[in-house]
């Protein structure tokens, strides 16, 4: 068994099992933390995909920024009260059932009947390499050099005007 | 691709915008005196952009693989929008210490949203585009909402911000269905393959999505919600920059998108939808007018009509009328800054004395400022001599040449209406007695904006004949 796919079944049973407990634990807080642990896992799995940009995104932005967020929500929230909505209301848990499982059609129909790898195949070597971060780097810093440009004003102006409305003193 | 130093060269404007708005920042941490610095470095660098930019009119170039265009049609906006930047800064140093947000972020956001309003009109590809799209509304966002102790003002960045928000997911869903279908990005090879993928329908979803996204940014009818509100409750001089700039910039984009209609190379099959949106923006904005009590809410009015007006122009699709809307989008930022400078003398700290009753005998207390109010109510109704009737003038001629006749028609019908509202102004300030005593303020700086403005007016009134000739050099 070579390296690859005893990582592979790490990962992958790692971000399952993560994501189950995700959903069945009592606690927003300690659901989060396996959310977080789905992230990390699923970023292990992009990087053996060789999609390094993602899977460096994945773990600043999810796992990082988009769960603080997440987590501020949790605190400034009364989660007591969210363990009512099920049981007091039955028919958001039977249409919770149907997206789940209409959700999961939905994937085991295009793994098991669209063959999606034999679209991907003769630029496989191509598609291998598009996702480093070298190629992305030099894309963004030769072909979209100016909307890179252009955003970086984006971000500094945002930044700014966050810090005007929330932080200025006035004399 | 590998990038090359003329190609910087030819950029130079945006790139001492880009250096300005990060040096303005640090003089704004570092000195104590940036109160006194930053608007004059503003106003000198949107000069230096203006210069530069109307002296490369004659160049015509795409850079960077196709993405930035100079020169050109691009030319004259980046002339327009850095002048009319520099004339609400201008305008904006008392008006800002009044208003209690006499921050040096101010000037930085406005030189942002300038540089944002730039890469607008000179992007030939879709993701220049909205990002220079937004580069400019967040700006719009922040300086509405500058001064977080007016209830006013932030009421106003609120609505600003969720119904910004909102065109711009039409504008994000409709780049998205373009590119899925035209798998390109640039405009130019979009505008090519026009009439091959105007059969499919999620192209012609996309398009039309994008044109309404723009729609809102130009503050036309069905899309004008929050145009009122908005345009009340921000400070005077943000106000005159949004309802001038970010038309214009809205304008460049539509502009450059429709490029091959007007051109005749594709058939104008959004001339429906134009003409529609036109003749509603018009007779809305004209007639919903006339209950305005505040003039501030008054101007936002007639800046739905005056979207309008442009429109036309749009639905005409034609290179005279391309001619017609630049030389109307000139004429108006020059008029509307001046409207707005006034209101900004005129009006009190706490956003008082700025209901028509304010201006009753304003004859009497200030006769300069009511020569040049009454002025800029005339252009703005677009009475001749003055600049405003030629920029409707050309709008209607283009419109006639396209066999728009009953368009044209319409839109004199809404300029009578409107004349209503804007003489009652003129009557307020000549014929009534005043009503509210308070003394004029005059600020030296505000002053020189709203006479800039008027004597542009009078002289492109009078000469129109030079910046038509240059435009239309352009156009063709």
């Amino acid at each position: 068994m070579n390296l690859e796919i005893l990582l592979f079944s790490v990962f992958a049973l790692v971000s399952a099992v993560s994501a189950v407990m995700t959903i069945t634990r009592k606690t927003p807080v300690i659901s989060a933390i396996f959310l977080i642990l789905n992230f990390f896992s699923l970023a292990g799995l992009y990087l053996l995909l060789n999609a390094q940009f993602i899977a460096v995104v994945q773990v600043i932005v999810y796992a990082g920024a988009i769960m603080v967020l997440f987590l501020f929500v949790i605190m400034l929230l009364n989660s007591a009260a969210e363990s009512k909505i099920f049981s007091d209301n039955r028919v958001i848990q039977y249409f919770a059932v149907f997206i789940a499982v209409f959700v999961f059609a939905q994937l085991a129909y295009l793994i098991f009947f669209q063959h999606p790898g034999e679209v991907i195949n003769p630029q496989l070597a191509e598609s291998i390499k598009a996702g480093t971060i070298e190629n992305i780097g030099r894309q963004l810093y030769t072909e979209y050099l100016i909307p890179f440009e252009i955003a970086g004003f984006l971000l500094l102006a945002a930044t700014i005007g966050a810090m005007v409305i929330a932080k200025k003193k006035f004399e | 691709m590998m990038l090359n130093s003329s190609e910087l060269m030819q950029i130079i404007p945006f790139l001492v915008l880009g250096t300005g708005i990060v040096i303005s920042l640090l003089i704004e941490m570092y000195s104590s005196k940036s109160d006194a610095i930053l608007p004059w470095l503003t106003i000198a660098l949107l000069i230096y952009v203006a210069v530069h930019s109307i002296n490369e009119v004659g160049s015509n170039d795409l850079l960077f693989g196709g993405m930035l265009a100079v020169g050109g049609k691009s030319s004259i906006f980046n002339f327009l929008f850095a002048v009319g930047g520099a004339l609400v800064s201008l305008g904006a140093i008392d008006y800002i210490k009044k208003y209690g947000a006499n921050f040096g972020e101010f000037y930085v956001l406005v030189q942002s949203s300038i540089l944002g309003m730039m890469f607008m009109s000179g992007a030939r590809d879709i993701l220049v585009v909205f990002l220079g799209l937004e580069l400019m509304s967040i700006c719009f966002y922040v300086l509405v909402g500058i001064n977080r102790k007016k209830i006013n003002a932030n009421e106003a960045s609120m609505k600003y911000f969720l119904l910004g928000a909102f065109a711009t997911g039409f504008i994000v869903y409709g780049v998205a269905l373009v590119f899925g279908t035209a798998q390109t990005m640039r405009i130019g090879e979009i505008l090519v393959n026009f009439s091959s993928l105007s059969g499919n329908i999620l192209f012609m979803t996309g398009f039309i999505l994008l044109i309404v996204g723009f729609a809102f940014k130009i503050a036309a009818f069905p899309f004008h919600m929050w145009v009122p509100d908005v345009y009340t409750g921000s400070s005077t001089a943000v106000t005159g920059l949004m309802s001038t700039g970010g038309k214009a910039a809205a304008f460049s984009v539509l502009l450059v998108l429709l490029g091959a209609v007007f051109t005749q190379e594709i058939e104008n099959t959004f001339m429906p939808l134009f003409a529609g949106l036109a003749v509603l923006s018009m007779l809305y904005g004209s007639i919903v007018a006339i209950a305005q009590n505040n003039l501030k809410r008054m101007l936002a009015y007639s800046s739905i009509s005056h979207a309008g007006y442009m429109l036309i122009g749009l639905a005409a699709g034609n290179l005279e009328s391309v001619t017609g809307i630049m030389f109307y989008l000139v004429i108006y930022v020059f008029m509307n800054i001046g409207a707005f400078g006034i209101i900004a003398i005129i009006e009190g700290p706490n956003d008082d004395r700025v209901d028509l009753n304010s201006y009753a005998g304003l004859h009497q207390k200030n006769p300069v400022l009511a020569l040049f109010m009454a002025l800029f109510m005339l252009a703005l109704a677009g009475l001749p001599p003055l600049a405003g009737f030629f920029g409707k003038y050309y709008v209607f001629i283009a419109a006639i040449e396209s066999d728009l006749t009953w368009l044209a028609i319409v839109g004199v019908f809404s300029s009578v209406i409107s004349v209503y509202f804007y003489l009652r102004v003129i009557v307020y300030m000549y014929f009534k007695e005043s009503e509210v005593d308070f003394n004029v303020n005059i600020s030296p700086t505000g002053l020189m904006t709203v006479v800039i403005c008027g004597l542009l007016l009078i002289v492109y009134g009078l000469f129109p004949g030079s910046l038509l000739g240059l435009i239309a050099s352009v156009v063709n």
